[in-house]
């Protein structure tokens, strides 16, 4: 501890070059954490999805309708204890480019069935006895400035035609998996509307067991396999599972960036230790004249690179966590977006991997000097 | 009077190790940059390509993809009766009535599932469309169980290859060929005859017309036909734009994440910059002060510092594009959102691309070197020399 001093009189003697080097560094972690981030975000998604539910959609594709007759048969399924069903919507509010989901939905099984999305009671209440209302995550209200009992006009692409709602109600979520930026209406209208054209595009299906997903998903799809329309059955989780890989390997893509960004910074960092390092020759080998050992000038070179990582670390872990706690920019693309635990550990472990290594080479020279071969620099 | 640039060059070389260190963090940059635009070029270039400017896609009124529309038999034979339609040699209208759906395939390797396009067409969408030709096998036969599938779509998902059979809609179909369509969007996507594909998808629907334009310059006029027509309910669009306008968002979102991410790693690469050039302003300061005192302006000298930060810097930025280059090319996939199908496309480093990655180096150079260039020009020259 006694060296604290020197260690920080060494850091403070170019400010200017300290500073910038730790100011890369936290730029290159806040990059590494933010990239990070997405991938495990992704990762969570897959793992989020419920396994006491089950998505039924059509063995085709899931464009493709079902026959809303197939709810007797589903909730008759041994184990399947509710069923609940939607359809994707499709609708633009003022101009094509303001979208965001809309749903139809079987609204009082579906609110039973999730209880991640919670609905005030009163506003739950008002939004099931009006048919014409819309039920809106609240991340959607704030972006558009909408309030309860105001009429909101979409224009359908599935089902044409302006198709206005009354907001009835808002929701928040449980789970960081669910996104607050859709749209919910009550199916019987868009059937009502539609003059029964519209048919579910999925069912929901709650389990008593977890256990008996397979066996659930065997017997419907089973059942269904030889009809005019066949279906495909998997759990919840699964099922976003699936979603998840539409991505393409964007995995791979945000790990390639997070190299290269911790690689560049990771050369930024060794120049300005070796810069630092090299113009010290010579008070490297007073200080060994004094009676510094080898050893002691190699941890207090290195101490420096740690320093600055150390301070550089706070600063972007810090930030990433901070500021993806506070803005929203990717929830609606990546519900739940945030730094974790994981990351900031991963990130932890590369400032420390980073000052090892960019402190090393200058710490080995200091190390490894001669007196006489530093000394013959002085002025 | 200039100090020659040679001077920076060996100034810079006497210091091997931290020139290029810097060079090398500018070049990652660079390198990260061209790669993730080349990735959003790519995509964007793959739907350009997909539409003709000669070609007019009609729609339900209301309708923005293909996938939401839907049009009877009775309105494709409308279409084709315009007199804005081309007559083929043959003296037939050169338009095609396509069914269009979203099948769930299975990817090759087994995990996931992607929603790939298949479109019903007839042997005149191989007119109407130009630059398909069948790279494998053979086109489908009218009336039986067939598809063709794109080329870039082959290798991406199970089943795909000439003589396996593909199973949707409750039938089986024999993939008897493969095709190329100049790496457009249609490579994306399963082919077979329309006819076949209406009873077992939507029923007796189209979900688009396409057809050419008798005169490509009469587009407007064309549209405004069709759109006022009272027998039909319909929108049309020019291909190109069409398919332009679908790769639009996520272009947007490529970009817009290239720039950002690109921008602020450039803010720790600049800082590199900076350190380096700090530092070679004060290893030379006695040198500074000699050639101040020779007479060479403070201008001179501000302007050969920054030379010197812009020349590492640009080397670095070459050896970032050099990096990128290989992946030129390289063919990867993702879902087009605003289609929700599944879109497989090349990688594209064009020279545009190359050069603004260079400018792009050239400008950290230029900020990372300004600071200390400017103080190279301000040295006092006694205490220098002393």
């Amino acid at each position: 501890m006694k060296y604290l001093p020197l260690i920080l009189g060494n850091l403070l003697r170019h400010k200017r070059r300290s500073i910038l080097t730790t100011l890369s560094v936290a730029i290159a972690l806040f990059l590494y954490a933010s990239l990070r981030s997405v991938s495990t975000t992704l990762d969570s998604a897959t793992e989020a999805g419920s396994t006491s539910r089950m998505v039924v959609r059509n063995a085709t594709g899931i464009v493709f309708p079902l026959p809303k007759s197939y709810i007797n048969r589903l909730e008759a399924v041994p184990g399947v204890s509710r069923v609940s069903y939607a359809n994707w919507f499709g609708a633009w509010y003022r101009s094509e480019r303001e979208f965001f989901a809309n749903f139809a939905v079987e609204a009082p099984s579906f609110l039973d069935m999730y209880p991640e999305i919670v609905v005030p009671p009163d506003q739950k209440t008002a939004f099931l006895q009006d048919r014409g209302s819309a039920l809106v995550g609240v991340d959607l209200m704030e972006k558009y400035g909408w309030r309860l009992g105001q009429n909101v006009t979409l224009n359908g692409t599935i089902f044409p035609g302006e198709w206005t709602f009354t907001i009835r109600a808002t929701y928040t979520v449980t789970n960081n998996a669910f996104d607050e930026m859709s749209f919910m209406f009550h199916y019987p209208y868009l059937e009502e509307r539609t003059e029964r054209r519209a048919t579910p595009g999925w069912f929901y299906l709650k389990l008593d067991d977890p256990d008996r997903a397979p066996e659930v998903a065997r017997t419907i799809d089973d059942q269904f396999r030889n009809s005019s329309t066949p279906t495909r059955t998997e759990t919840e989780r699964a099922f976003n599972a699936g979603f998840m890989t539409m991505w393409g390997n964007i995995k791979l893509l945000m790990g390639t960036i997070g190299l290269a960004v911790v690689f560049a910074i990771l050369l930024v960092t060794g120049n300005a230790m070796m810069m630092s390092a090299r113009e010290r020759t010579a008070e490297i080998g007073v200080l060994k004249t004094v009676g510094f050992g080898g050893g002691l000038l190699f941890a207090l070179e290195m101490s420096e690179a740690v320093v600055i990582a150390v301070v550089g670390a706070l600063l972007g872990l810090g930030g990433a966590k901070l500021l993806w706690a506070n803005v929203k920019a990717f929830q609606q693309f990546l519900p739940g977006f945030g730094v974790t635990p994981g990351t900031l550990a991963a990130g932890a472990g590369i400032a420390l991997l980073l000052a090892l290594v960019s402190g090393f080479v200058p710490a080995m020279r200091a190390y490894r000097l001669s007196v006489i071969s530093a000394l013959r620099t002085v002025e | 009077m200039r100090i020659p640039l040679i001077y920076n060059v060996r100034s810079a070389l006497q210091r091997p190790v931290s020139t290029a260190m810097t060079a090398v963090s500018v070049a990652l940059v660079v390198a990260v940059f061209v790669a993730m635009l080349a990735l959003a070029s790519g995509f964007r270039a793959a739907l350009a390509k997909t539409g003709s400017a000669d070609n007019v896609i009609v729609l339900r009124r209301g309708a923005v993809d293909e996938l939401s529309s839907g049009l009877s038999r009775d309105a494709a034979r409308t279409i084709a009766s315009f007199s804005h339609v081309a007559t083929g040699s043959d003296g037939r209208p050169m338009v095609s009535p396509e069914v269009y759906v979203l099948l769930n395939l299975t990817r090759i390797d087994g995990f996931g599932i992607g929603n790939v396009v298949a479109r019903g067409v007839t042997e005149r969408a191989f007119d109407v469309r130009k630059g398909i030709r069948i790279t494998a096998g053979r086109t489908f036969t009218s009336g039986a169980s067939e598809v063709i599938v794109g080329r870039r779509i082959a290798q991406r998902f199970q089943h795909m290859r000439v003589g396996d059979s593909l199973e949707f809609g409750g039938r089986k179909w024999a993939v008897v060929g493969q095709f190329g369509a100049d790496g457009s969007g249609f490579e994306s996507e399963v082919w077979g005859e329309n006819e076949q594909f209406m009873p077992v998808f939507r029923g007796e629907v189209f979900q688009s017309v396409i057809f050419r334009l008798a005169d490509p310059g009469a587009f407007d006029e064309a549209k405004r036909a069709l759109e006022t027509d009272p027998r039909i309910q319909v929108t049309a669009r020019r291909e190109q734009d069409f398919y332009v306008g679908q790769s639009e968002m996520l272009t947007r979102v490529l970009s817009v994440l290239a720039i950002t991410i690109t921008s602020i790693m450039a803010i720790g690469a600049v800082f590199g910059a900076v350190n380096t050039m700090y530092a070679a302003v004060a290893s030379r300061a006695p040198e500074i002060a000699v050639l101040l005192t020779l007479g060479f302006r403070p201008r001179s000298v501000l302007a050969s510092f920054l030379a010197e930060a812009a020349v590492i810097a640009v080397v670095g930025g070459a050896i970032g594009g050099l990096m990128a280059l290989p992946i030129n090319g390289l063919v990867t996939s993702t879902t087009n959102w605003q289609s929700f199908s599944e879109v497989a496309f090349a990688f594209r480093v064009t020279p545009a691309l190359l050069l603004a990655g260079l400018v792009f180096a050239l400008v950290m150079g230029i900020v990372g070197g300004f600071f200390p260039a400017w103080k190279a020009a301000r040295l006092p020259v006694v205490q220098a020399l002393r």
